[in-house]
């Protein structure tokens, strides 16, 4: 008990950079993956069928295969297939990788949220915006969004919280972020080695992010019940 | 001159005739009310005058002016059929006020869009949103509405929501205002409120076009009936004369049946 509580500053201050890394590659992720979502789900809705077909394909094939091997492909497949290794070398090249990973997966999962949110909104609403002469953009971003958004919030809300705790893949490719950092004390890191406890205690950085999410998002969701 | 025009007007969906040969014209000021059984087309009907659904043929002229011929591709452009749109206004039968307005705000979203799109809006726009928010409030005002300005839709009965919708396809000023059936969705005793103001409506001469189930008002408010059956127009004139000496069978039938 008294080594850990010698260990702890050290342990916290390593946890610390690990757990930034890890809320760069989510907050990363979701800021690419929103947008990008959208996109996928306007494709997939398209009356232009190829683009249609092409959307559809993209996200069968993305969320019918794990992350993990998504990770490694994009990583990897560059530089050992196509000897150009696009991402660089050393962690700013691994984060780079990760972030286009987690994006490109999360926007497809996304984009079926959207899809599904967006088709829940009465036809009727955006026939009586077009009765009233407006365009299609003005219907979409004055009538269909906010009701999208209010339907969507709780499932987004999931995905949101199983992406915070998905970042952890992002170690098949060494990225350093924090059950890195906490794993590295078995095998050796600021001198102190053999130490499991640390890997133990990141969940205590999950649990207490998580937390603060979910107060967040059951804001957003109560915010958004001034209209049913 | 008759505002509007429509000759030959036939749709089908997936081989199924929703609407033969339809040719029906309106004066100005006038209330017209079309009656038949559910699935006789009269919905198709005001759907194609409201761009909704594309006549397979026909023409539908408002003023004289061709706004679509099924013979002139450029007449249905998508850019072009926006503004021709404006000519007519609809109400729904299940309201589809927008939820996350409130009735105020319902009623002057489109006239607010319409606005921004001008040219001098920015400079204007203070004064630009003052004189729509005054006219919104007196077409609320003139639906019995004034203490429920500032509520959302989930707020109000039926009958008020659908009165909202009034309000909201008459900020536009449209040149013949449409009614999908309105008072079907609600209960009896919140029907009469909405009968109420679409014949204040007709009694200041607003030009209209009512499908309707509720036979006694068809008769009374408008100038002129149409009874479709089966997508087709069977008999048309004076109300009093098709409601109470009407020269076809099927009409008798359908009346016989309902009354």
């Amino acid at each position: 008990m008294n080594q850990i509580i010698e260990q702890m500053p050290v342990v916290i201050h390593s946890l610390n950079i690990g757990f930034i890394q890890t809320l760069k590659l989510f907050f990363v992720t979701l800021i690419g993956a929103f947008p990008l979502g959208l996109v996928i789900a306007f494709g997939s809705m398209s009356g232009f069928k190829p683009l249609s077909y092409l959307s559809r394909f993209l996200v069968w094939i993305i969320r019918g295969t794990p992350l993990m091997i998504q990770l490694l492909i994009i990583y990897y497949f560059p530089g050992l297939v196509l000897h150009n290794p696009v991402w660089g070398s050393g962690e700013t090249g691994r984060f780079l990788a990760a972030s286009v990973s987690f994006v490109l997966n999360y926007a497809c999962y996304f984009s079926e949220i959207y899809r599904g949110g967006i088709q829940s909104v009465p036809v009727g609403q955006e026939e009586a915006g077009l009765v009233l002469g407006m365009t299609k953009s003005q219907i979409f971003f004055k009538i269909t969004l906010l009701q999208m958004i209010k339907r969507i919030v709780p499932p987004m809300s999931n995905e949101i919280i199983t992406l915070v705790k998905d970042t952890s893949l992002a170690r098949i490719i060494a990225l350093q972020e924090i059950i890195w950092a906490g794993q590295a004390f078995m095998k050796g890191s600021y001198g102190i080695s053999g130490a499991i406890w640390p890997l133990f205690f990141t969940a205590v950085y999950y649990l207490i992010f998580n937390g603060i999410l979910t107060v967040l998002l059951g804001r957003l969701e109560n915010k958004l019940n001034y209209f049913r | 001159m008759a505002i509007l025009e429509t000759e030959h007007i036939c749709k089908s969906f997936n081989h199924t005739e929703v609407l033969k040969d339809i040719s029906f014209s309106l004066e100005k000021g006038q209330a017209v009310s079309i009656i038949g059984s559910s699935g006789s087309g009269k919905t198709t009907l005001l759907r194609c005058l409201n761009f909704l659904e594309r006549p397979d043929r026909g023409v539908i002229r408002v003023g004289g002016n061709i706004l679509f011929d099924s013979a002139d591709p450029s007449t249905w452009q998508e850019s072009a059929v926006r503004k021709k749109r404006l000519h007519f206004g609809l109400v729904f039968q299940s309201f589809n006020l927008f939820p996350q307005y409130t009735a105020l705000e319902n009623v002057m979203l489109a006239e607010e869009l319409l606005a921004s799109e001008q040219p001098d809006y920015k400079a204007r726009k203070k004064e630009v949103h003052e004189e729509i928010r005054l006219h919104a409030e007196s077409l609320l005002t003139q639906m019995g509405l004034e203490n429920r300005m500032k509520n959302y839709p989930h707020q109000l009965s039926g009958g008020q929501q659908q009165r909202v919708a009034i309000a909201r396809a008459l900020a536009l000023k449209p040149d013949i205002l449409c009614f999908d059936e309105p008072t079907s969705a609600l209960d009896p005793e919140l029907t009469g409120e909405v009968l109420k103001v679409i014949k204040e409506l007709a009694e200041q001469k607003t030009t209209m076009i009512i499908v309707t189930h509720e036979m006694a008002f068809a008769r009374d408010v408008a100038d002129h009936t149409i009874f479709m059956d089966e997508g087709a127009i069977i008999e048309q004139g004076d109300p009093l004369q098709v409601f109470e000496n009407p020269k076809e069978l099927r009409t008798k039938q359908f009346l016989s049946n309902i009354l």
